[in-house]
């Protein structure tokens, strides 16, 4: 479904990726792993064409969408729905425009139409009652779940998410992680998602890829990392979040945590 | 003992830093005239989104008017009282009111009208635009299939263009209206007199100028607004959004000035309008 070839990307004299090669295939959770500042966010806006490569090749659906003109894009953009690390609402909306924005921008729905599917989707990230409330009325949480549902009004096939967790508390960051397995699997979508977090990488990767450097250093399932003989990435599962990884119950990341206090 | 090589001589590092700053600048206009030529190119792609044109054009125009007719009264006060005052002398006071209106007419009724929305509408787009590239708003444009100059730029920009010369209008008319009241309260001057006088010297070639200037200077304030807004950097944060506001007000002050005297050289010296 997405396949990035040799992606190379800088700013300025940085170079922040420098030859990733990735494969997500149909209908599986990715989750991107990296320091701060690896190029985790970048690699997910140049999958969503919001920047520009130095070289390589990103392929969506079975398009190359590095060299495609805006009007192209926006058709391979109409697949994706992203949500924003800060869930970048629209504060002069209410969530009910929020969610109903594409629908209104590409397409004859009426309004009552509309009306349906904004309540359809707020149903889906278990929301409701909020349809005419401003984003700065919600909390985190709700801030998330509504950019969710945003993302979801145009029954997009890839799903992107960048750092859906990062500013909430634990029990809301759990609720979060279940919503994206949920949906992944009810919805039936790719997804790739961008987070620090190693209990909501672990809860809803299917696949895990770890940067570092500009380049790839680790790729497979969350098994497979586990058992990866590399000191970078155990430090950051170890470091990521041992108690939470202890609460999944896995026996290969159980065996893992045994591992690493021999 | 010799500097290292990577120390450069005092006077090549102020070159060096000349250098730089020129780039820059030049890079930033660069930058400015291609979202100018990708507004217009956009104005003229369907649709046009009236509903939010009319959000600006409500925003721009009626919200600034009552400002706008304050500023202008006022203007008109103060030439009212220092024309009188100035042509006394030369007991020519009689053409108060020709100073008054031609004065308002040709420079001050688009001029004052322009720097109060460079101050309150520019600044405005800016900090606006600015917030939302920094809260990712503008990617989520972008994301959605939509183009942000199409939907965020183009409406400011009509709007800006056709309300600066709409609100001109009422500013030039509170300053003639504000000489009137200065000298007529102030120093008795014949009512009448001072109304036949501006009839006499309102031409209509002298509104056409006014017009053009007014919506050239709307362009410029939207232009520099909407730059700002979009130029700042994602991780600017706030401190990013405040110097990108304040830095668009600057521009927007002096593109008017710089704008007006190119204006006027071109509309009265090479075109020879009066």
């Amino acid at each position: 479904m997405i396949s990035i070839r040799n992606v190379r990307k800088s700013f300025d004299e940085k170079q922040v990726l420098n030859g990733i090669d990735l494969e997500v295939p149909l209908g599986e959770t990715l989750v991107i792993l990296g320091r701060s500042g690896c190029g985790k966010s970048v690699l997910l806006k140049i999958i969503a064409g919001l920047l520009s490569i130095d070289g390589g090749e990103v392929w969506v659906d079975g398009t190359e969408i590095t060299k495609l003109k805006r009007k192209q894009m926006n058709q391979i953009r109409r697949k994706i729905g992203m949500l924003f690390q800060s869930a970048a609402l629209f504060d002069s909306m209410s969530v009910a425009e929020n969610i109903a924005f594409m629908l209104d921008q590409h397409t004859d729905l009426s309004q009552q139409e509309m009306r349906k599917v904004v309540d359809e989707k707020l149903k889906l990230v278990d929301l409701d009652g909020v349809q005419e409330l401003r984003p700065a009325q919600l909390s985190g949480g709700m801030r998330k779940r509504v950019g969710l549902a945003r993302a979801l009004a145009f029954n997009p096939e890839i799903i992107l998410y960048d750092e859906p967790t990062t500013g909430l508390d634990p029990v809301t960051c759990n609720e979060i992680n279940e919503l994206i397995r949920d949906l992944n699997k009810k919805l039936q979508v790719t997804s790739v998602v961008v987070t620090h977090d190693m209990h909501s990488a672990f809860s809803v990767g299917t696949l895990m890829v770890m940067l570092h450097e500009g380049k790839k250093l680790a790729y497979g399932t969350p098994e497979s990392m586990i058992n990866e003989d590399n000191p970078i990435l155990q430090q950051f599962i170890l470091f990521g979040a041992p108690d939470q990884i202890l609460n999944i119950d896995e026996p290969t990341l159980r065996k893992y945590i045994g591992r690493s206090t021999e | 003992m010799t500097p290292p090589s990577s120390t450069p001589a005092p006077s090549n590092g102020l070159a060096f830093l000349l250098k730089n700053r020129l780039y820059h600048t030049l890079s930033e206009v660069g930058d400015a005239f291609r979202l100018l030529a990708e507004t217009i190119f956009q104005i003229f792609r369907p649709p046009l989104q009236f509903d939010l044109l009319m959000k600006q054009l409500l925003f721009v125009g009626f919200n600034s008017l009552s400002v706008v007719l304050v500023s202008g009264f006022f203007t008109g006060m103060v030439l009212g009282v220092q024309g009188y005052v100035q042509l006394k002398p030369y007991a020519v006071e009689g053409s108060v009111a020709q100073f008054v209106s031609v004065s308002v007419v040709k420079e001050l009724g688009p001029m004052i009208t322009a720097f109060v929305l460079s101050g309150r509408i520019g600044a405005s787009i800016t900090a606006e635009l600015s917030t939302m590239k920094v809260t990712e708003q503008i990617d989520a444009l972008e994301v959605m299939g939509t183009n942000p100059v199409k939907y965020l730029v183009v409406p400011r920009f009509l709007a800006c263009s056709f309300m600066l010369p709409t609100l001109t209008i009422f500013s030039t008319f509170a300053g003639i209206f504000g000489g009137y009241v200065a000298v007529v309260t102030l120093f008795g001057f014949n009512g009448d007199f001072y109304i036949l006088q501006v009839q006499q010297h309102l031409f209509i070639g002298s509104v056409f100028i006014s017009l053009i200037k007014a919506t050239s200077f709307g362009m410029a304030i939207a232009a520099v607004g909407c730059y700002k807004g979009f130029s700042i950097s994602s991780a600017g944060g706030a401190e990013g959004v405040g110097t990108a506001t304040t830095g668009s007000a600057v521009i927007s002050l002096i593109t008017i000035l710089v704008l007006d005297f190119f204006l006027n050289h071109i509309l009265f010296n090479l075109l020879g309008l009066s």
